[in-house]
């Protein structure tokens, strides 16, 4: 079991419900190992900006009157594939760092 | 309903929206590698940078209640609308980063309800955790009617199907990925609404002409030049809202929206995942940036349907308010948005739900049943308890969507729910917070009569026994009446009861904490861009910039 002396300020309120889940989170969390949702949210949207992209370039003069006269497949396509690989780059760029380690990592 | 609203949806379309489940159920599936520990289920383990917990803390509330519901306000009730926005959230939301956030985060507490146990006694506590998780799978079923009613409208899928496919994966990710698994949805969720919601603003526009052509359109349309404007004609009722400015200003300013975002835990849950406690404090002012920005997609396209779809504002059929997106879509989109737009509204459903959901399961296994029933079991026991709640809570929603179908109005039946349990709840916190003295009896029948003149309010009022303007007005006074309760019987019942000690109170109430001294910060938090104060200051002075043009 952890020490609970250096979770609290002086005097601060215990309660023993918190520190034995705040015990096992620190000795075995397993949360460093979650992978980075910018890939997912990335790669989601560089696939919609391709399928929506491409359909916009193949649309029918009858679809693009139904939106008014604007490629909307197209521009929301670009928009979409530039979203998702600025998603990516930014991953790409500044990689999650690894969180700090924990009081309860240390070996 | 008809066929009315039935869209052409062909095999790209249902290519983009299998997409979308595939990637959320994928996203569950690869969260789970992270959950070793009942932390690491129910809160992430504590470990996520503030840009993923602020937009999951706005997606939480991207439900059936922001975008069908303010679509369909923005059509009946024209621009007052943008008052649940701007003084109704924004606020809000700066005031829990800034000031309530350093007491949650800071004593560690692990849900909403934990902190009344600290702070006053276990009746409380369990008052609280009991009305809050009722409240969950009642708003759950909410969105998971509406989400069905979306389907078979728009896909034709008969409602059973619809709601068990919707519950189904909501249930997978969460019950497999845990709070990790909702919440990195949320984020996804959050940007595949906006890239639904987009298109149809932008094509409505061009359709009526500019916003100067809105704006001419929506001065000859039914709700006239009322329409355009939030403040003006407040001094009365005489506006589309029916509401005097006291009302929006205190009502729905201070007590409804108070409630709601600071003490609600599905939306709290999103900070205390956060990794220190300066991203803690910066989720939901983050989460207020989108919020400003929001009405754009939601209040202008109920106004275009309003004057675009002939005879929109039925009491019932197709052309309901409820209906003035999916309408727009029909009418404007192309195979490929189209796709693109429904599995956006499919998503804001599922978030909604989610965040329901993952509040649920939190709450009965740490404030329900390791506090009252299972109390020295293995932490692994508590992750298994939270997997099986979730399998509860979805089974009970399924049951309750049942329940939303007798109200033309999805959102004016969430908003009495909320103001039946948020705001007599938000007067014990704000009082037990700054006035040390309070005591843990006080606290107990401060809570429990405020829900008790909030309910009677709402049920006096649905019997015809009291009127008001509008359900809307109701829920304002509802809500007022119940704060005005808890700071009576606080003040009335603290001095002739035990006080609690100040050791028993620190770090749980102002003027006895250190806890925003408490230092895990990271590297790069104390630039001046990441301050919660500066961040918050700006997102209230947009918020009553945005007022100008709609005055």
């Amino acid at each position: 079991m952890a020490d609970d002396a250096d979770r609290y300020q002086h005097g601060e309120a215990h309660d023993p419900l918190v520190d034995e889940t705040e015990d096992a989170r620190e000795a075995r969390s397993a949360a460093a190992r979650l992978f980075d949702i910018r890939r997912v949210i990335g790669g989601l949207f560089v696939a919609y900006g391709l399928i929506v992209g491409l359909m916009g370039l193949f649309d029918s003069t009858a679809e693009i009157d139904k939106a008014q006269g604007v490629r909307i497949n197209l521009w929301a396509g670009l928009v979409m594939l530039a979203f998702g690989l600025a998603m990516l780059g930014w991953q790409w760029v500044s990689p999650n760092r690894p969180p700090e380690p924990h009081r309860g990592d240390e070996p | 309903m008809g066929d009315g609203l039935r869209l052409n949806m062909n095999a790209v379309d249902y290519v983009i929206l299998a997409l979308y489940f595939v990637t959320v159920i994928g996203v569950g599936f690869a969260a789970r590698r992270a959950i070793r520990t009942s932390v690491d289920f129910f809160l992430s383990g504590r470990s996520l940078p503030a840009w993923v917990t602020g937009l999951a803390f706005v997606s939480a509330n991207l439900g059936a209640l922001e975008i069908i519901g303010m679509a369909a306000n923005g059509a009946q009730y024209g621009a007052m609308t943008v008052h649940y926005y701007w003084i109704g959230a924004v606020p809000a939301m700066v005031f829990l980063g800034i000031v309530m956030m350093p007491f949650y985060y800071g004593s560690k507490v692990r849900s909403v309800p934990e902190y009344l146990r600290l702070r006053f006694n276990r009746p409380t506590h369990l008052l609280n955790a009991i009305t809050f998780a009722v409240a969950q799978v009642l708003i759950a079923g909410v969105n998971l009617y509406a989400l069905a009613l979306i389907m078979q409208a728009l896909l034709g899928w008969p409602l059973w199907v619809a709601i068990v496919v919707g519950a189904f994966i909501v249930l997978a990710y969460i019950t497999i990925g845990g709070l990790s698994g909702a919440i990195y949805n949320e984020v996804l969720q959050f940007f595949v609404i906006i890239a639904g919601l987009v298109p149809v603003t932008v094509l409505g526009l061009i359709k009526v002409g500019g916003v100067s052509g809105l704006m001419d359109a929506v001065k000859g349309s039914k709700l006239g030049e009322a329409g355009l404007h939030a403040w003006q004609g407040t001094g009365g009722t005489d506006n589309p809202l029916g509401a005097h400015w006291l009302g929006i200003v205190f009502g729905l300013g201070f007590v409804l929206s108070f409630g709601y975002w600071t003490t609600n835990f599905a939306e709290v849950q999103r900070a205390l995942s956060a990794r220190n406690m300066s991203a803690a404090r910066r989720t939901p002012i983050i989460a207020a940036y989108p919020k400003l920005f929001i009405p754009l997609v939601t209040v202008i396209p109920g106004l275009v349907a309003l004057v675009t779809v002939k005879g929109l504002g039925t009491e019932e059929g197709d052309l309901v308010y409820n209906n003035a997106i999916p309408l727009l879509m029909r009418d404007l989109l192309p195979n490929g948005v189209l796709g693109i737009a429904v599995t956006g509204l499919l998503a804001s459903f599922m978030a909604g739900m989610a965040a329901n959901v993952s509040g649920f399961n939190t709450v009965f296994t740490y404030d329900i049943w390791q506090a009252y029933f299972k109390r020295d079991r293995s932490d692994d026991y508590y992750v298994r308890v939270g997997r099986l709640a979730t399998v509860a809570a979805v089974l009970i929603g399924i049951g309750t969507a049942f329940i939303a179908a007798g109200f033309s109005n999805i959102m004016n039946y969430i908003q009495a729910l909320f103001s039946v349990f948020n705001a007599p709840l938000f007067g014990t916190f704000i009082i037990g917070m700054f006035w040390k003295r309070m005591s843990a009896l006080a606290g107990f029948w401060s809570l429990l009569s405020g829900t008790v003149v909030a309910v009677a309010t709402y049920l006096l009022y649905r019997a015809g026994v009291i009127s008001f303007n509008s359900d809307l007005e109701e829920s304002f006074w509802g809500a007022g009446l119940a704060f005005v309760t808890v700071a009576v019987v606080a003040a009335v019942v603290t001095p002739l009861t035990r006080p609690k000690h100040d050791d028993e109170l620190t770090g749980l109430v102002y003027g006895l904490s250190d806890a925003s001294l408490a230092d895990d910060s990271l590297a790069g938090d104390a630039v001046w861009y990441r301050s919660p104060v500066l961040l918050g200051v700006v997102a209230v002075i947009l918020a009553a910039l945005f007022y100008i043009p709609v005055f």
